[in-house]
């Protein structure tokens, strides 16, 4: 989902870097709040980074025939509420495109925006949602991180289809065309991206019970549990 | 570890490894190359741009690129260390306090 370097013109650009900076200002504010009153929580925030480090770097092959990778952002958004994860996202983004040319600085505000707002955003609203549903807490968290990685591919498609429409059918075809590459190519990852986010929850709830009681994911499934 | 866990991992590895199989070519774009097999969705977005609006030009370029195709792999495995490297330290972390309680708990109740 990076667009890159460039790949924007520049009053896109600047827009998306708009939109983001007032979500990355609150994420902060947020971040803050929460280590303040629980500062037990710094290591398990430190852990929802490194998930979100760790599976960003992995590009994964898929049906498409194209590779792509996976977010990480959903599972950090279940523990720590969507806000927390705008400055994580932010952070992966920034470290991506200044040492790996993947993505860039002028796009970074079009990138987070996709990755560290919508994503962990969409995640949460589709976990509440299913936990409201009295769905068990692995199927809420596995539509939570899918959905909330595939949101991101799709916003990219519709990031870049605004910036570059078709000459003749113009957002909608070019639309149709970006969300052909990112959107198709997602659909496996995302569904991998759920699943592995439903095991690492489990396992936290295993060993870490007691640390998680009051976080946002453990509310789902607890009358059944 | 539990049937359904192990059966998740499964499907894990299966949905990422049955693509490089069943996978056909991705289509090429009208006037451009084919694009390589398995190459990354961002490239193949970059040169949807160069059809969809071929008289673009990137205004930005990045400020520092891997020197080659393996110093960046070595970078994105460098990312990926470092992220397994903090979830690995605190899941041993997690398990080994776990256990450590378990058997406070268990002496406890063999001095009553």
């Amino acid at each position: 989902m990076h667009i890159m370097e460039g790949f924007l013109p520049p009053a896109h650009a600047l827009g998306w870097a708009a939109a983001s900076l007032p979500f990355l200002a609150f994420g902060l504010h947020s971040v803050k709040r929460s280590l303040q009153a629980h500062p037990e929580r710094r290591m398990l925030l430190g852990v929802a980074a490194a998930f979100a480090f760790l599976l960003s770097a992995l590009k994964l092959p898929s049906v498409t025939g194209s590779c792509s990778h996976p977010t990480g952002v959903g599972f950090g958004a279940l523990l720590f509420g969507p806000a927390a994860m705008v400055p994580v996202g932010f952070v992966v983004l920034l470290f991506q495109a200044l040492l790996l040319a993947h993505g860039g600085l002028t796009t970074l505000g079009a990138n987070v925006f996709s990755m560290a707002v919508v994503g962990p955003f969409v995640a949460y609203g589709v976990f509440r949602a299913a936990a409201g549903l009295n769905a068990s807490r692995s199927v809420a968290v596995f539509l939570a991180a899918c959905l909330g990685d595939l949101a991101t591919y799709v916003v990219t498609s519709i990031q870049l289809a605004w910036a570059f429409p078709d000459a003749v059918g113009g957002f909608s075809t070019s639309f149709i065309k970006f969300a052909g590459i990112f959107g198709l190519t997602q659909v496996p990852i995302a569904i991998s991206e759920g699943l592995l986010t439903v095991l690492v929850v489990n396992a936290m709830a295993r060993f870490n019970a007691h640390e998680l009681r009051a976080l946002p994911v453990m509310l789902a499934g607890r009358k059944r549990a | 570890m539990k049937p359904r866990t192990w059966m998740t991992w499964a499907a894990i590895v299966l949905l990422t490894v049955l693509p490089l199989w069943f996978a056909s070519a991705p289509p090429a774009e009208p006037g451009a190359e084919a694009p390589a097999m398995f190459g990354g969705a961002d490239e193949r977005a970059q040169q949807a741009i160069g059809t969809v609006a071929p008289d673009y030009e990137p205004w930005f370029a990045p400020v520092f690129e891997p020197a080659s195709g393996e110093i960046a792999s070595l970078l994105f495995a460098l990312q990926a260390a470092i992220g397994a490297g903090v979830i690995g330290y605190w899941l041993g972390m997690s398990v080994a306090r776990e256990r450590a309680r378990r058997e406070a708990k268990h002496t406890e109740s063999h001095a009553d």
